[in-house]
């Protein structure tokens, strides 16, 4: 990105002054070296985004922000709805609530190596990934509703996953106000054979080394040491969201001049909060939430079911589950007066600090932990939740490596097969059914995750707490 | 609507780009009609060309397979249909390759062949597939959806058709 076209605020703050159409101004928390290596995309939809109706204080980006459709990915916008603001479905985007839980062992690193080939081998065996993929629940119509409304909450009570969970979930594992009667039956139909599948792309499950810690307290507190071994899953809300997306988005398209709404990029696609398509919509993406969390909650099951059987003294505890794709209503505070505003993160992830009323009694006095997902050969981060990214980025921070490099670009550079025999040398193990899936995820497609962190560590968004390094991955 | 088998072979493009170029057989006539991928910072672009906007939404199907696997490696043993309509040319072909999407998801199939019928703002198209075989297609990932990014359904400088948008995977 040309910085001429930016006002530098702060070393990690870049500014776009309000012009034309702009009802706010736009802001890049970056380094200078982030900054420049991002695409002018991000800069033009930075600035699109801050032409919507009902637009709050920025247009923000958070250091891993690339291209996306309409919103960046990385971006994040609140509207109020008393300002006649809108929800965008492209602004929560086709995977709607991906995210990331990680979960720690009660293991060290070193206990995991003794049967790192067994332990790998068995968890691509349990967790269903890739293309063509299916899970072992085949849910009717009735036990999707109640899985739309229910979350987390519902795969508990389903045998899938255990009541303390619950509460290191967002939401406490079940978004409220969902409505599985908003969406559609395509939808509804493609998740059938899909809740615990992992997805393909981006998705993956590791279990990594944790191997430097920043804030030993902090650490402590979230139950992590140096040398432990903890386990993430990053995946969404598969085919229903994907389904929910592409309906939204067509409808919101086509109504968009009915409301009199001028989208400078069609991908920006919204309607009014308080309108039918936006509370209809609201409904949908609210039980896509569900669905991520369920079926997030139902993989750690299978999860646990591997460990028990391979390593019976694990205990797999969740330290935390964030989404990533979402829109959701908040307090926050706009020139000293407090408003209900719904905050769109996409490709950010919440971060709450200390003390908010929303956090599990365990991390009231230490903040929401943020997890980042890194590539498969460098390295994934916990942070923290800071008191100040409320008044930066409405609490939210980054929410991995972010792409540096197209897919297609990705497979021009690097064979799958060799990327794994490499990663293999280095102590990784990689285990995907596709060679071409692994080289579009290539780590060298990614932004450097260690000088993102950094970045949304010193522009206040959030802070280190320790960094983990991959053991082994499960691709999709 | 002309119904011609064709030819698939598959090169690199000029700007390094997946290219695909179909000729008709018998040749009568030397046509453009390709798919290709374009880059998107975070997905894939898909683009077809064809002397008609029917042609060109035929190769972005293409293309769209492309981006799960090798076209060329699905036997077209199974028939499906899709109608729908929009309103206008751009929101069609991404109706067209959703309705692709939806019928790959649901039926766990791969598509290798598509002819398009378009009669004003609404199409009728088939597709020609088989189930997904894991072994043998080696799909690199799945498509969520096609979207508003990058679309366009225009004529290029060559008058051909240009059918063209980012897909999310």
């Amino acid at each position: 990105m040309d910085t001429s076209l930016l006002k530098r605020e702060a070393d990690f703050e870049w500014h776009i002054p309000q012009t034309g159409k702009m009802r706010v101004p736009g802001i890049i928390y970056a380094s200078e070296e982030l900054i420049r290596d991002m695409d002018n995309k991000v800069f033009e939809q930075v600035t699109n985004v801050a032409m919507l109706p009902g637009i709050q204080k920025a247009s923000l980006a958070m250091p891993d922000a690339h291209w996306g459709y309409g919103f960046p990915i990385g971006g994040v916008a609140a509207f109020d709805p008393k300002l006649d603001g809108v929800v965008s479905a492209g602004g929560v985007g086709f995977d709607v609530s991906c995210g990331v839980r990680t979960l720690l062992t009660g293991l060290t690193a070193a206990e995991i190596e003794a049967v790192k080939e067994q332990l790998a081998d068995s968890l691509f065996r349990a967790i269903p990934a890739g293309v063509g993929s299916t899970g072992k629940l085949h849910l009717n119509q009735e036990e999707m509703d109640s899985m739309l409304t229910g979350g987390a909450y519902w795969a508990v009570e389903q045998g899938y996953g255990l009541r303390e969970d619950l509460e290191r979930i967002e939401e406490h594992g079940q978004m409220k106000h969902a409505k599985p009667g908003e969406v559609s039956e395509q939808a509804k139909k493609r998740q059938r054979d899909e809740v615990g599948t992992l997805g393909s792309g981006n998705h993956y499950l590791e279990v990594q080394k944790v191997v430097e810690i920043f804030d030993t307290d902090v650490a402590t507190a979230f139950g992590l040491r140096e040398g432990d071994a903890v386990l993430s899953i990053h995946c969404g809300s598969r085919g229903l969201g994907h389904q929910i997306g592409t309906d939204f988005l067509r409808k919101m398209v086509i109504a968009a001049p009915s409301y009199g709404i001028s989208l400078p990029d069609r991908e920006l696609a919204c309607a009014p909060i308080n309108s039918e398509l936006g509370r209809s919509y609201l409904g949908a993406m609210r039980a896509a939430i569900n669905c991520a969390l369920a079926n997030r909650e139902v993989i750690t099951h299978l999860v646990r079911q591997v460990f028990a059987d391979i390593l019976p003294k694990a205990n797999l505890t969740l330290i935390y589950d964030v989404s990533h794709n979402t829109c959701k209503v908040e307090e926050h505070a706009i020139d000293g007066e407090k408003k209900q505003l719904f905050v769109h993160r996409k490709g950010a992830t919440r971060a709450f600090g200390p003390g908010h009323q929303d956090l599990p009694e365990a991390l009231k006095a230490i903040g929401q932990p943020v997890l980042i997902g890194g590539t498969m050969g460098t390295a994934s981060y916990i942070l923290v939740g800071t008191s100040s990214g409320e008044a930066r980025s409405f609490s939210s921070s980054c929410h991995g490596a972010g792409r540096r490099m197209s897919r297609h670009q990705a497979t021009k550079q690097w064979k799958g097969r060799e990327l794994i025999d490499y990663l293999a040398t280095k102590g990784i193990l990689i285990r995907s059914p596709s060679y071409r899936g692994v080289a579009e995820e290539a780590p060298g497609a990614y932004k450097d995750v260690t000088a993102v962190v950094d970045a949304a560590d010193q522009a206040g968004l959030s802070r280190r707490v320790a960094k983990l390094a991959p053991m082994i991955c499960v691709k999709g | 609507m002309l119904v011609a088998r064709r030819r698939l072979e598959t090169k690199k493009g000029c700007c390094g780009c997946e290219r695909s170029r179909t000729s008709r057989i018998p040749m009568t006539k030397v046509t453009n009609t390709r798919w290709e991928h374009f880059a998107h910072e975070a997905d894939m672009g898909v683009r077809g060309v064809g002397v008609t906007p029917a042609e060109a939404f035929e190769q972005a199907a293409l293309a769209l397979t492309a981006v799960v696997t090798d076209p060329s490696t699905v036997t077209p043993s199974e028939l499906i249909e899709i109608t729908c309509g929009a309103p206008d040319q751009e929101l069609l072909l991404v109706d067209w390759l959703n309705a692709l999407v939806y019928e790959m998801a649901t039926r766990n199939m791969l598509f290798g062949r598509f002819e398009v019928g378009i009669n004003g703002r609404r199409l009728h198209g088939k597709a020609w597939g088989e189930r997904v075989d894991v072994a043998r297609h080696r799909p690199a990932v799945e498509v969520k959806g096609a979207t508003y990014t990058a679309l366009s359904v225009s004529l290029d400088e060559n008058h051909n058709w240009v059918a063209q948008c980012v897909v999310d995977v």
